[in-house]
């Protein structure tokens, strides 16, 4: 277990950049959930845009990651900082999850229950924010979870572009052709994508019984 | 808008229209079409207060859709349908809703709150007083016969009658003048579903609200209606005081007394005594 010895005579750049990774990660996850989550409410009320969204979401979702880096290099103001870009990249990869997520569960609310809120006379937003949104929010944190952990694994290529995060151990070990620096760069990363998935994946747990209770 | 318990302002207001004279509820050659195919045709039917309406008829007969013409789920595509003297057309969607109790299948409960904010669902959107919901949904629970300790129950933790009778509570919450139920009790088993038929019956003699009632069931039509609508194809073939409904001689009246015939206790005898 040489890669531990590397990692505590190391630890304070290990800190350093497993913090860059979280904050990548997270920052990116976060605004990915800003758009995402009411662009996937924008398309349950407006079906025809439904379709169109889905389908970029998906695409980006294929353009593989170094390439999706180099896409966005030349963009004004995000070019300009290796993080920012980063995190663009980041969190346009998280959208797929957190759109497809909230319309599907906000499409899975039991339709006799939304005709029996608006039978009773809820306007538009109470409809959505008393009725739809807690029913579908489940699902929706399905989608954060999901949006969160590739997040955090698609992190380590932000390295590649000079974005920092625990991506360096992995390409510097790369390059010095060393397992120890690559796994003091690949075991955190893991650690970091488990604790999250298990962290999300209770809450999850909790709304999801709420959901159930029908 | 402030309201009281026993009556809802808008109500009050149109009051002033003698009740002979304009019905809470009327059809006024009210037709809805989808994509061609009319789902209700030139329906004339009034609703007096104080009056159960049982509409009757097989799936697809528009029973439904008529429902949602009354609270403007839907739109009359051409004629209207006047509440309260006005057309729903004229009605603000919201204040109408509001105004008219709804009851469904299986009570339409929002399976993410407890019974308690379930009934209190229109007084708190309504903006009550908090105190004042408290009591109301004490108040409805004795009504429709159930015990405070549900109050914190979820709709799952429920029986069937008890969801069902939550849902007329809840509907019953802002005292409505007007109440319309879609095969409220048809998810029940026959024990409950009679229980709830006497009930109910007893309970809208006390309040002598507007009630319009969908089934398919000709047994719970007669036991409940004041008047029978009769549907079919979207049109109304006949429309009696439940008295005249089992004596008519329309083909598909006697159709019906039929089907429900050669049952050890037929729906004739029910309500021989009214």
């Amino acid at each position: 277990m040489n890669f531990l010895h590397f990692m505590i005579a190391n630890r304070q750049q290990v800190l350093d950049l497993t913090l860059e990774h979280i904050t990548l990660a997270g920052v990116a996850t976060v605004l990915a959930a800003v758009v995402g989550i009411p662009l996937g409410i924008l398309i349950t009320r407006i079906p025809q845009l439904s379709k169109p969204v889905l389908g970029s979401v998906n695409i980006i979702q294929t353009i593989p990651s170094l390439a999706l880096f180099g896409f966005l290099l030349p963009a004004p103001w995000i070019g300009e900082r290796a993080g920012r870009l980063a995190i663009l990249a980041l969190a346009l990869y998280g959208l797929l999850p957190l759109v497809r997520n909230t319309y599907a569960g906000i499409q899975g609310v039991d339709p006799a229950v939304v005709e029996a809120a608006r039978a009773m006379g809820l306007t538009d937003r109470q409809l959505l924010f008393q009725v739809e949104l807690p029913l579908a929010s489940g699902v929706i944190v399905a989608g954060v979870r999901i949006a969160t952990v590739t997040s955090i694994g698609v992190a380590t290529i932000a390295a590649a572009i000079g974005a920092g995060g625990l991506g360096e151990f992995i390409f510097r070990g790369l390059a010095m052709v060393n397992n120890d620096v690559i796994l003091a760069g690949a075991v955190p990363a893991a650690l970091l994508a488990l604790v999250a998935d298990f962290a999300l994946g209770r809450l999850e747990q909790r709304l999801g019984t709420l959901r159930l209770k029908s | 808008m402030s309201r009281t318990d026993d009556n809802v302002c808008g109500f009050t207001y149109h009051m002033t229209t003698p009740r002979d004279l304009e019905a809470a509820i009327q059809f006024d050659h009210a037709s809805f079409r989808l994509n061609g195919r009319a789902l209700v045709q030139d329906l004339v039917l009034p609703v007096k207060q104080g009056e159960m309406l049982v509409l009757l008829g097989r799936s697809g007969s528009g029973k439904t859709t008529t429902l949602k013409l009354i609270n403007r789920l839907l739109l009359p595509t051409s004629g209207n349908v006047r509440v309260n003297g006005r057309q729903t057309s004229e009605w603000d969607p919201i204040q109408l809703r509001r105004s008219i109790g709804y009851v469904i299948q299986d009570g339409g409960l929002f399976p993410h709150f407890t019974v308690e904010r379930n009934i209190a669902l229109v007084p708190r959107i309504e903006n009550w007083p908090r105190a004042r919901i408290e009591t109301r949904v004490r108040e409805l629970l004795s009504k429709v016969g159930l015990s405070e300790d549900l109050l914190s129950r979820y709709p799952n933790q429920l029986s069937g009658g008890q969801r069902q009778r939550v849902g007329v509570a809840r509907a019953l919450a802002a005292d409505p003048p007007i109440l319309i139920l879609d095969e409220a009790f048809g998810a029940l088993d026959p024990i409950t579903r009679s229980e709830m038929q006497k009930e109910f019956r007893e309970l809208q003699q006390r309040m002598q609200k507007a009630v319009v009632f969908v089934t398919h069931d000709l047994r719970e039509a007669l036991l409940l209606a004041d008047r029978v609508a009769l549907m079919e194809e979207g049109r109304l073939i006949v429309d009696l005081p439940v008295a005249e409904f089992s004596r008519s001689e329309n083909a598909l009246v006697r159709a019906y007394m039929e089907a429900f015939s050669g049952l050890p206790d037929s729906g004739h005898s029910v309500r021989s005594s009214a």
